[in-house]
């Protein structure tokens, strides 16, 4: 039962390995969570969940594998049925709020069992989504069944709140739901992320006093006084930034200046230039004269080394021919189409990655995102914590072709 | 022996099956949660309740691994040479333990609090996973193992400014302290302020779940500040009513300075109070 437990968390890609399991197992034998399903719950959390952004799943999956044993009615699937609802089925659309003299009128049913038996036969007869009404599984009725309801003796299926704190069991309060990922970012977080790429290097003229070196190398010789120097500490790394500018990235700005701001204090070594929807024969790096003062992009790909690493930051939402087709470009006749400047970029510059702003869930739906996230080798990431991360590690790994992102 | 809270510390439970687990399997408990809801103190409470020493060992951003383990003196070997004193011979006498050598050399198991690890620098974690795996190092200048004597129960606290590596919490317990509800606040106050009148109790923790309810705020007023806060109202001998005139002059709860701490969040308050005059 609990390796069902351990491949469920695995599947929501909650990270755990087999050492975190058999150190459930060495507790569980050790008699740390006693014999009560409570404390057995927060062991295994306190086990198998190391970051407080999974906690939220954990529950979740602790809730689909638990549900049927805990209930003590273990013999049918319904449970897995339960929790494999369709989220947008359940979706809260509308609201019904009932007045507390109405709330008194329902009865309470026949305790937690019988809700859950008829929970299972409803289960099985009903198809489809349901809202309002007083018997089916959905949202905003006065059926036990569903969330948003007003039903007290009810049983919550995928509900946001607790809305009546009436709630059953503790980890299906889910309580640590706003942990979970899509935090807010702020430049501090961005630099930390950014941190990730670091590549520290002592290189050039010996101009800083190695005090430790020295000291040892005085005490080696027996006290006569051996001084040391060294060169300064430097992050190596090289970042040249593409920002794309306009049209629908205007809603993003606030979270591209504040990646920008981010890698300027973070990065020495850092050159930036803008471009529109996909990088075609020209750049430019001011915006206010990006008509008069255009930089070829020849010139750019000719001007910095192969080992710096390119960032690309734009939504890849346009038409699929601005990329495909030669002439098809926006603000410029473009001789040649955005895919083969973008084969050049990604020539040039091996260690290269391209963050998205837009949500991912939205990605599948602009074609244009796909091919340029298939041009760039899956190595698009959203413009998130976490995609960020994943983006900085990509670059750490160098030329290296790397696994897709995954969502979620 | 099990932890299940102090007279001075209310620990909920999960809190206690985390620390409870840590302490059976001799495994090292990382603690994580918005500041001020008692992470540091935990460790100080665990010792106490299991009888045990503290050892504390608080990190900062220039903190080496190394530096839990041993120093190298070379100054001080140094400085004997040109003196001519006899000690310079002997290597073993420059070496300066560290607190996790302290830690494995006591009698009796201690509790080593490490605090604030996510304070050093991103590969501090790194350095540290053998020695807390198997509670042991190599001293290379006397070439000696150090080994615990007893596995001391380690409880490491984060503030999550930096993530931590997945090998190193594959080693730990871990727990987030979550925040305290209101019930939780209550007992919580009470174990600090024996005898507090109930009825002030009730409105201040009112007005501070008010308080935090605010959107916008810098920093949310935590346990500390509401603990801080309730010292005062208990020094100024403040009445409820003191607490609910808020009609008579602002919104901005009296001795505020306990619970907003910087200029911006008073400001906030100072117009949301007037917008609220407004709607009067």
């Amino acid at each position: 039962m609990f390796l069902a437990l351990f491949f469920a968390l695995r599947d929501a890609k909650v990270p755990v390995s087999l050492r975190e399991y058999l150190t459930l197992l060495e507790a569980v034998a050790k008699g740390v969570a006693g014999f009560s399903a409570e404390n057995f719950y927060y062991l295994a959390r306190t086990t198998l969940v190391k970051d407080e952004r999974h906690l939220d799943k954990f529950d979740r999956v602790f809730a689909a594998t638990f549900d049927g044993v805990l209930t003590a009615n273990p013999d049918s699937g319904a449970e897995e049925m339960l929790l494999a609802l369709p989220r947008d089925w359940l979706r809260a659309l509308a609201e019904k709020l009932l007045s507390p003299e109405e709330l008194a009128e329902i009865e309470t049913m026949g305790g937690f069992d019988q809700l859950m038996k008829t929970l299972r036969q409803r289960l099985a007869e009903q198809k489809g989504r349901h809202e309002g009404g007083n018997k089916w599984i959905g949202t905003a009725g006065t059926s036990p069944y569903g969330a948003y309801g007003a039903n007290p003796a009810g049983v919550r299926i995928g509900q946001e709140r607790n809305r009546h704190n009436r709630a059953v069991k503790v980890w299906d309060k889910r309580e640590f739901r706003n942990l979970d990922d899509g935090q807010e970012l702020g430049t501090r977080n961005f630099r930390l992320a950014l941190r990730r790429l670091r590549r520290f290097a002592r290189e050039g003229a010996a101009t800083e006093l190695d005090l430790d070196g020295t000291i040892a190398d005085t005490a080696r010789a027996g006290g006569m006084l051996d001084i040391r120097f060294r060169p300064e500490r430097h992050n190596r790394i090289k970042v040249l930034l593409l920002l794309d500018v306009g049209g629908s990235m205007d809603e993003h700005v606030a979270t591209c200046e504040e990646l920008f701001s981010a890698a300027r204090s973070e990065f020495k070594h850092l050159e930036h230039y803008y471009f529109h929807n996909c990088p075609y024969g020209t750049l430019w790096k001011d915006n206010r004269r990006r008509h008069s003062a255009r930089i070829s992009t020849h010139e750019v790909l000719r001007t910095f080394p192969h080992d710096w690493k390119l960032v690309i930051v734009g939504d890849a939402a346009m038409s699929p021919w601005e990329i495909m087709t030669p002439g098809a470009a926006v603000e410029e006749w473009n001789e040649e189409a955005g895919a083969v400047w973008m084969e050049r970029l990604l020539t040039a510059w091996p260690s290269a990655v391209w963050l998205n702003p837009a949500p991912i869930r939205m990605w599948e739906w602009t074609q244009s995102t796909q091919i340029l996230r298939r041009l760039m080798g899956e190595r698009m990431y959203p413009l998130t914590l976490d995609g960020l991360d994943q983006a900085m590690r990509s670059l750490n790994r160098g030329t290296a072709l790397v696994p897709p992102f995954s969502p979620d | 022996m099990r932890f299940a809270g102090t007279d001075s510390y209310i620990a909920t439970d999960d809190l206690m099956v985390a620390v409870n687990a840590a302490a059976t399997l001799e495994r090292p408990l990382l603690v994580k949660g918005e500041p001020g809801t008692g992470k540091t103190v935990l460790a100080q409470e665990v010792a106490r309740a299991l009888g045990r020493d503290l050892i504390a060992w608080h990190i900062k951003s220039t903190t080496k691994a190394q530096q839990g383990l041993y120093e190298y003196d070379a100054v001080a070997r140094l400085r004997d040479s040109q003196l001519g004193d006899g000690r310079v011979h002997d290597i073993a006498n420059y070496i300066v333990k560290g607190k996790l050598w302290q830690a494995f050399e006591a009698e009796v198991a201690p509790v080593l609090l490490i605090d604030e690890i996510d304070k050093a620098d991103i590969e501090f974690p790194n350095d540290l996973l053998l020695e807390l795996d198997r509670m042991e190092f190599h001293v290379y200048e006397t070439r000696q193992v150090v080994k615990a004597r007893q596995r001391p129960l380690v409880i490491i606290t984060s503030n999550n400014e930096k993530e931590l590596p997945d090998a190193f919490l594959r080693r730990c317990f871990f727990h987030y302290i979550r925040f305290p509800d209101r019930d939780t606040m209550a007992r919580i106050a009470e174990v600090h302020f024996p005898g507090i009148k109930p009825a002030l109790l009730r409105e201040a923790l009112t007005v501070f779940f008010e308080v935090r309810e605010v959107p916008g705020l810098k920093k949310k007023p935590s346990t500390s500040e509401l603990l801080d806060w309730l010292k005062l109202l208990l020094a100024e001998d403040l009445s409820p009513d003191d607490l609910r005139a808020k009609e008579t002059r602002s919104l901005i709860p009296r001795l505020h300075g306990a619970l907003l701490k910087n200029e911006q969040d008073v400001h906030l308050f100072e117009r949301l109070a007037f917008a609220a005059r407004g709607q009067r």
